[in-house]
C-alpha cells in the first residue's frame, strides 16, 4: 500500500525461541528500534542458504509492550526452500538480518463484521488481527484450520482469548471446515455487504474461499488475503525447464523457484514481488510433460486452466501421481515433469 | 510527568492522533475529487454517491500519480487518471487494467472522515482510536440559535503560531488599530484556567469606547446605540489546535460580567488549524452571532470585516516564520501575556510525547483507555 514502506533493514537479535506446535518454531527478536507492527503486518529476514542468502517473509505474531521485540512463528516444510530450516536453527543470541514490520496486509477498522480464517500457519498473520478486534469491541470470528491440534500453533492461547469467538476446525477430530457453508453464512447474513473477511493459509483452502466468495456474489473486495506464494496444490519436486531459443535446459530444484533456476542458467528474468502477484515474471509455456501447480494469485482461474502462461517465481511443475502408485513405492523412480518455455 | 524544555520551541510538530479539518463542507462533491495536504499528507477528498464524505491518500498504489486528478467512479470511487486503476472508498483496488485479477495488496490508504459543524474532520493517527467523541465543539457554526460564516486562509506558517496569535490578543491594539484594537487590551487584567485538553483565557474590559467593528455590530441589535460598554474576550483552546472565542460588547454597567448579557451582543470567533506542514497550515475560520438571525447583510458584513482583520494577522504571521527561519540561532522569549499560548503548547507537546510513547507500544488502545 502507499504508506512509508522503507525497508529498513538492521541486525536482529534472537532473544527467544522455542517449539509451539509440532514442525512450527516461535523465535522472538529483538530490535534496536522502538516498532509497533500494525496487525497484517510481516519481516522481511535474511536467511543463510548454501552459502548465499536469500529473503523470507514471516507474519509478525505479535509485538512486546515496548515495542523492541517481534514474534515470529516458522513452520519447518518438509520441502523447505531452506528458509524455514535457517529459522528452525537458529538458537539464543544469534543475530540476523531483518526489516522493519512492513505492511501489505492491513487491518480496516470499522466494517460491521469480521470474518477471519487462518490455515495452518497463517494463523501467524490473524493472531494480532484478532487481538485488535477483541480490544477494539468488533463483531468478528476467528475461523482457525488445521490437521490435528498438535499442529496449531497458539491454539490455546487463542481459545482463552477469544473464547466462543474462535471456531477450531480440526480434520481429524471431524470438525473440518465447511467452505461452503461458511461462505453461505456471511452471504445470508443481514449485514453481508459490510462483512470483511481476512485469510491466510494454504492455497487449496484460499482458492476454495474465494471461488465460493466470488460463486456466491459477495463484493471480492471486502475479502482480502495475503499469500507469500509459498503453498500449492502438490508438494515441491525437481522438474525440468527448457528455454529451446536459448538453448537452455536446467533442473529446478524442490527448495528453488523456476525463476531462480533460469537466473542460474544465464538468463535475465524480469520479476518483482516474488510472490505470485504482480505476473511480471510471466513465463510462456509452449510445452509441457506434466501439471503446472499455480501458486500465483495474478492469473485468473481460466488462464490457469488454460496453462499458456505460469508465474516462474512461485509456480512449478509436478507429475502428478495416483496414490496406489505411490504407495508401491515406484514414485522414486519417476522422470521429472517437464515444461518448454520462452521467456521476454 | 510532562518534561519542560528549558527555552520556548519556536515552531512546533503536530500530533496525529487528533481530527483536523479538511475542507469546508460545502468545498467536497460527489462530482469532483480535491486535494488536500493535512498533517503532510497528501488526501483526495470526494463524496459518495450518497453525500458520504472520503478521505484516500492522493497517490495510486501503482506508481503513486495523484488520484485527485482522476474520476469519481462506480458509486463510491475514483478512478486514476494514468492507468484507470479503481479504488472504492475502503480505499481497495476494484479494477486493474489488462489483467483479469485483482492484486490482493493493492490498496490505498482510506483516513476516518466525519462530517460536523460544517466542517470534515480527518483523522490520520492510529485508526483504533479515532473517536468522534472527541471533535471539538463548534455548535455554534450550525446550530439555529447562531447564524455566520466564514472562509479558509492557507497561512505560510507554523500552525502554532496562529495558535499563539489566538491565545494572546493583546496583539489586536498592534496590529488590528481602527477595526477591533484598542489600548484598553493590555491594560487589563486577564485569568487563565485549564483542564487537560483545554485552556480558557477571559479579558474583560469595562466602561470603554467599543472599537469600530463591535460598535457596528452592536446597531444590529439596538439600532442607534451610542455611548461606552463593557468588553469581553473569552479565549477557549481545545486540543490540539481549535480556538472558540466569545467576544461581545454590552451598554456597560448593565450585569455582563456578572453574567446579564441582556443588553449587548455575543459574538463567537470560531476557528481551527490545520498543520498542512511544518511552515504552513489551513485556518479555517467563521464569526457567528445569536441575534438578528435572518439578517443576511450581517453575515456577509461580519465576514468581510473579520477576512479584513485576518489577513493583517496573516502579514504578520508570515513575516514571523519568515523571521524565524531567518535567524536559526536566536531564541523565543516570553511575556506574562503568553501564558494563555504557553499552555496550549504544553498540552500539543503532552500529546506528541503519548504519541511517542504509543509507538513503543504493541497495543494503542491499552493507551488511550487509561
Amino acid at each position: 500500500m502507499t504508506a512509508p514502506n522503507s525497508m529498513g533493514w538492521q541486525a536482529v537479535r534472537v532473544v527467544a525461541c522455542g517449539p509451539v506446535a509440532d514442525g512450527i518454531q516461535r523465535i522472538v527478536l529483538e530490535s534496536s528500534r522502538v516498532e509497533r507492527a500494525a496487525p497484517g503486518s510481516h519481516l522481511d529476514v535474511e536467511v543463510a542458504i548454501e552459502g548465499g542468502s536469500e529473503v523470507r517473509s514471516y507474519s509478525v505474531v505479535n509485538t512486546s509492550e515496548d515495542g523492541r521485540r517481534h514474534t515470529l512463528a516458522v513452520h519447518r516444510a518438509p520441502q523447505s526452500r531452506g528458509g524455514s530450516e535457517f529459522m528452525h536453527r537458529l538458537r539464543v543470541g544469534d543475530e540476523l538480518n531483518a526489516t522493519r514490520p512492513l505492511q501489505n496486509f492491513p487491518l480496516r477498522v470499522g466494517a460491521a463484521r469480521y470474518t477471519l480464517i487462518a490455515g495452518g500457519i497463517g494463523i501467524t498473520a490473524m493472531v494480532a488481527m484478532a487481538s485488535m478486534l477483541r480490544r477494539l469491541g468488533a463483531d468478528y470470528t476467528l475461523v482457525y484450520v488445521g490437521r490435528t491440534r498438535a499442529r496449531m500453533a497458539f491454539l490455546a492461547e487463542l481459545e482463552l482469548e477469544h473464547g466462543d469467538r474462535l471456531r477450531a476446525c480440526v480434520d481429524d477430530e471431524d470438525t473440518s471446515l465447511n467452505v461452503a457453508q461458511l461462505v453461505d453464512q456471511i452471504a445470508n447474513d443481514d449485514l453481508s455487504p459490510a462483512i470483511e473477511a481476512y485469510m491466510c493459509g494454504p492455497i487449496r483452502l484460499m482458492d476454495a474461499v474465494r471461488r465460493k466468495w466470488s460463486d456466491t456474489g459477495l463484493p471480492l473486495t471486502n475479502l482480502r488475503f495475503e499469500t507469500f506464494g509459498n503453498s500449492g496444490w502438490f508438494d515441491p519436486e525437481e522438474f525440468i525447464v527448457r528455454i529451446p531459443r536459448l538453448g537452455i535446459e536446467t533442473a529446478v530444484a524442490p527448495d528453488s523457484s523456476m525463476l531462480e533456476a533460469i537466473q542460474g542458467a544465464g538468463a535475465e528474468m524480469m520479476f518483482d514481488c516474488l510472490k505470485g502477484e504482480c505476473g511480471l515474471c510471466e513465463v510462456k509455456v509452449l510445452g509441457l510433460d506434466g501439471c503446472i501447480d499455480h501458486r500465483d494469485v495474478f492469473f485468473s482461474e481460466e488462464q490457469k486452466n488454460a496453462s499458456r502462461k505460469m508465474c516462474a517465481c512461485v509456480s512449478r511443475v509436478v507429475r502428478p501421481v495416483s496414490s496406489d502408485v505411490e504407495t508401491s513405492g515406484q514414485s522414486a523412480s519417476r522422470e521429472s515433469a517437464i515444461v518448454t518455455i520462452d521467456i521476454t | 510527568m510532562t518534561t519542560v524544555a528549558s527555552t520556548t520551541k519556536k515552531t512546533m510538530e503536530h500530533p496525529l492522533n487528533a481530527w483536523y479539518v479538511a475542507a469546508w463542507d460545502h468545498e467536497v462533491t460527489s462530482t469532483a475529487i480535491i486535494s488536500r495536504t493535512v498533517a503532510e499528507r497528501p488526501l483526495a477528498l470526494y463524496r459518495t454517491d450518497d453525500g458520504r464524505p472520503v478521505a484516500l491518500a492522493d497517490a495510486c498504489w501503482h506508481r503513486l500519480a495523484p488520484l485527485s486528478m482522476g474520476k469519481r467512479v462506480d458509486g463510491d470511487g475514483v478512478q486514476c487518471p494514468y492507468h484507470g486503476l479503481k479504488f472504492n472508498s475502503a480505499g481497495r483496488c476494484t479494477f486493474m487494467p489488462a489483467q483479469e485479477t485483482i492484486n490482493p495488496s493493492a490498496m490505498v490508504p482510506s483516513f476516518p472522515i466525519v462530517e460536523r459543524h460544517r466542517f470534515l474532520w480527518v483523522w490520520l493517527g492510529d485508526p483504533t482510536v479515532a473517536d468522534p467523541a472527541s471533535i471539538p465543539d463548534m455548535h455554534q457554526m450550525d446550530s439555529a440559535e447562531w447564524a455566520g460564516d466564514g472562509l479558509r486562509i492557507e497561512v505560510d506558517a507554523n500552525f502554532q503560531l496562529v495558535l499563539d496569535n489566538l491565545m494572546d490578543l493583546t496583539h489586536e491594539e498592534f496590529v488590528h488599530a481602527g477595526s477591533i484594537g484598542q489600548a484598553e487590551l493590555s491594560e487589563s487584567d486577564f485569568e487563565v484556567t485549564r483542564e487537560e485538553r483545554s485552556v480558557t483565557l477571559s479579558r474583560w474590559m469595562l466602561n470603554i469606547d467599543a472599537p469600530p467593528f463591535l460598535a457596528r455590530n452592536m446597531q444590529d441589535k439596538f439600532p442607534g446605540f451610542r455611548g461606552k460598554v463593557d468588553r469581553w474576550q473569552i479565549i477557549r483552546y481545545e486540543a490540539p489546535s481549535t480556538i472558540c472565542i466569545d467576544v461581545g460588547v454590552a451598554e456597560a454597567g448593565t450585569g455582563a460580567p456578572e453574567g446579564d448579557r441582556s443588553r449587548g451582543i455575543e459574538n463567537y470567533v470560531m476557528n481551527t488549524i490545520t498543520p498542512v506542514t511544518s511552515k504552513s497550515c489551513a485556518y479555517y475560520w467563521a464569526i457567528t452571532r445569536n441575534y438578528a438571525l435572518d439578517m443576511q447583510s450581517a453575515t456577509t458584513r461580519m465576514r468581510e470585516g473579520v477576512a479584513r482583520v485576518f489577513r493583517q494577522d496573516e502579514d504578520m504571521l508570515v513575516a514571523q516564520q519568515q523571521a524565524i527561519d531567518a535567524n536559526p540561532d536566536y531564541e523565543f522569549y516570553s511575556l506574562n501575556i503568553d501564558a494563555g499560548g504557553m499552555w496550549a503548547r504544553r498540552i500539543v507537546e503532552r500529546m506528541l510525547q503519548d504519541e511517542r510513547n504509543a509507538a513503543g507500544h504493541a497495543d494503542p488502545v491499552r493507551m488511550s483507555e487509561k
